[in-house]
């Protein structure tokens, strides 16, 4: 039987947890890049992002112990943000602008076109993993509406014929 | 050697300036020509991107909308003399929707390599800071002050004011942030300045935190802008190496660095103080106020906060001295403001005029009207939380106070057009739901409100006890603006109640047969 521990004193305590996944391995020298500094974690994620594809959920420990916060606070953080994805998604991420501007140049079209497309629906992914789209909110290309983003890449005056192009153009990318 | 100009700003990458500036480069090697290719920021003309100039001995000549297919047939035509060609516009600054602009923010923006800072000097680059660095910090925030320089972000505090503040505090440490998470759909004034002339955000930091005794600026930058954040990152090198940054500036005995951070896509971590926490590592959620970010921003620490182009002002302020900027506007409207010109519109792009000129202007004047060519109905203005404007309200100048009459906002100056075809009532849906995806949760009137008012205006849109909807969505509104810690729900009810009393209309349509079948 666990000890018994007077309430008063207990104080709140942090687990270490050292890493062993290879997921959990990157996270702690992604955070070592970054000096174990917790106001850059933003910045780490976006990194593990960037090399894993999301943020594994057995990865929150490990970045809790090398930033000195609590698992919640870590957790709290990746899940305030639309950018941060838990699960895996698709090989390219198809940003549509949902926003007024784009709204006025039928965007409401363009995702309906998408969706229909690549048969799956904003924030889905195609059936062979090759491409999630999701909506955002303003892409700062509004006078050239609507517009999309894949990857770093982004398109202006995107309706759905040119849609579908630059969907080939990323399938055929793959296919090389 | 010939000198052509292909921009590298993010809207004209958009549609193909890579594979222009490619094209060019290879038909120059065929045609055995010697070509210069600079990548340039945008001249802010974005429905003539990709904008492709030459120097000559006039001038720089304009071509665009370029495509990588047109490129042979422009060599053929002699476009590296500037002759003539079907996509020719002649010499760009004598093009009217550029000549007719008062560039004093973007006076760089477009003609140099962003990252060049020979060119940036040669177009009196570092000539405020260079004066500032030679001046008392409290010189320097009375130039600002003179300057009648406002936030540009939206709010239109007076820069100023604020920097005295920060001035004023005895403090080790304060740092200087500039907000470029610039969610407002409508708006991309900020990132063409941080892609096209990216030293001019830098100088107005470094030139902030002289005046306001920081040594450490931040940036936070929207995700959303991985080309800014590259250039950025780039300029802040190259401006380090030359010793615009870093210890001793100049031998000024000042220092001031700066680092780039960027956003994950959250509308709200605009807000000052919310940025404030995503910049410290933390989840976006507002702050309340007092403290003011000034006397406790950053880490607790004294913070100037402000929008990049309120930055970008106040090198031309300290190089021409604070009346000269103030000469140009209207009222306590001082200056100019990039207006950005957005949506169902012709001629879309950037137009920095002095405040005092019209919506009307500049969807008529310079936009052209429509893109689809049929009629204007309304402008947003001021972003997602700005009111829906009709036609009959676009004789109102550009100024805070006269907007604000009239029940609008200039906020960071983007103008959204849209047709006849829009449907108000669906517009107001949006704007709360908009609210409902991107609030930060923290108060009650935002958080479940706005979930609520897309309830209410479904029930309006489908005709369902519609005048009780109506009713309760008005008192909804009331709630929200009353009751919200921030803007974010505070501004809500603007774009909503604005489509409800300036297109009534839209809202006692027939209900559309789908949203009757939903609502059963
Ligand atoms: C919901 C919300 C979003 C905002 N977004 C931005 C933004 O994207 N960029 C910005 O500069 N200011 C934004 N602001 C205004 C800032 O809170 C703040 O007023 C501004 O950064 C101060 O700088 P300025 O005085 O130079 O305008 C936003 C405010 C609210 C309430
Ligand atoms: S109004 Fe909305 S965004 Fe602002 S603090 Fe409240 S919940 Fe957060
Ligand atoms: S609104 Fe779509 S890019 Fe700005």
């Amino acid at each position: 039987m666990a000890k018994k521990v007077a309430r008063s004193s207990q104080k709140p305590r942090r687990e270490e947890v050292s890493a062993t996944t290879p997921a959990q391995l990157a996270a702690v020298s992604v955070c070592a890049r970054h000096g174990n500094r917790p106001d850059e974690l933003l910045e780490i994620f976006h990194e593990m992002q960037h090399e894993l594809g999301f943020i594994p959920e057995e990865t929150l420990p490990v970045i809790a112990t090398a930033l000195n916060r609590s698992r919640a606070e870590i957790y709290g953080v990746l899940t305030f943000y639309h950018d941060f994805k838990r699960h895996p998604v698709g090989k390219h991420i198809v940003k549509i602008c949902r926003a007024e501007a784009c709204q006025s140049m039928g965007t409401d079209a363009l995702c309906a076109h998408a969706e229909q497309s690549l048969n799956t629906p904003l924030g889905g992914t195609t059936a062979d993993g090759s491409v999630t789209i999701e909506q955002v909110f303003c892409l700062g290309n509004c006078a050239l509406s609507p517009a999309i983003m894949v990857g770093e890449r982004l398109y202006g005056k995107v309706d759905a014929h040119r849609f579908d192009e630059i969907i080939a153009g990323l399938n055929k990318e793959a296919a090389e | 050697m010939i000198t052509v100009f292909v921009p590298r700003d993010a809207a004209a990458l958009s549609v193909g300036a890579d594979e222009v500036a490619t094209a060019i480069a290879s038909e120059a090697k065929k045609r055995k020509t010697e070509v210069r290719i600079v990548r340039n920021g945008s001249r802010g003309m974005l429905y003539l991107e990709p904008l492709v100039e030459v120097e000559t001995a006039q001038g720089r000549v304009a071509y665009g909308p370029v495509t990588a297919k047109d490129v042979a047939g422009l060599f053929e035509a002699g476009f590296l003399e500037g002759k003539s060609h079907a996509l020719g516009h002649g010499l760009t600054e004598e093009i009217p929707y550029f000549k007719n602009q008062e560039r004093l923010t973007f006076a760089r923006c477009g003609i140099t390599d962003p990252l060049s800072i020979e060119d940036y000097r040669k177009y009196g680059g570092f000539e405020g800071l260079t004066k500032a660095l030679a001046m008392k910090p409290i010189d320097i925030v009375t130039e600002v002050t003179t300057s009648g320089l406002r936030g540009r972000g939206g709010a239109g505090f007076p820069t100023g004011i604020k920097w005295k503040t920060v001035h004023d505090l005895k403090a080790p440490q304060k740092y200087v942030a500039c907000n470029a998470d610039e969610g407002d759909s409508g708006t991309f004034a900020d990132r063409m300045l941080m892609e096209g002339d990216p030293f001019c955000l830098i100088e107005g930091m470094t030139i902030a935190g002289v005046a306001g005794g920081a040594n450490k600026g931040y940036i936070y930058v929207r995700s959303e802008y991985p080309h800014s954040v590259h250039v950025l990152r780039e300029a802040i090198e190259v401006a380090r190496k030359a010793n615009w940054l870093g210890d001793n500036i100049q031998g000024s005995g000042y220092s001031f660095d700066l680092y780039v951070r960027m956003g994950a896509g959250a509308y709200i971590c605009g807000e000052e103080t919310s940025m404030l926490e995503s910049l410290e590592g933390k989840r976006g959620l507002v702050r309340y106020k007092p403290p003011i970010p000034a006397i406790e921003g950053l880490f607790g620490k004294p913070t100037i906060i402000n929008n990049v182009m309120s930055f970008a002002a106040v090198p031309i302020i300290l190089a021409k001295g604070g009346e000269f900027y103030k000469n140009y506007g209207v009222g306590r409207s001082r200056g100019t403001l990039a207006f950005q010109l957005a949506g169902n519109i012709k001629r879309g792009g950037l137009v920095e005029k002095a405040f005092g000129v019209t919506t009307r202007q500049l969807v008529e004047d310079w936009g052209g009207g429509t893109a689809s060519g049929r009629p204007v109905r309304a402008a947003q203005i001021g972003g997602p939380l700005g009111a829906y404007i009709p036609v009959s309200k676009f004789d109102v100048p550009m100024d805070y106070e006269e907007f604000a009459k009239a029940d609008a906002m200039v906020g960071h100056g983007g103008v959204v057009v849209f047709d006849d075809t829009v449907d108000m009532a669906k517009q107001a849906r949006f704007a709360m739901e908009f609210c409902a995806i991107e609030s930060c949760g923290k108060c009650t009137p935002c958080r479940i409100g706005s979930i609520r008012g897309v309830e209410v205006i479904d029930k309006i849109i489908a005709d369902i006890d519609r005048d009780k909807n109506i009713a309760l969505l008005e008192d909804l509104c009331v709630t929200m603006t009353d009751g919200s810690l921030c803007a974010m729900g505070g501004l809500t009810p603007f774009p909503v109640m604005s489509a409800l009393k300036g297109f009534p209309d839209d809202f006692h349509k027939p209900a559309p047969n789908k949203f009757l079948d939903a609502a059963e």
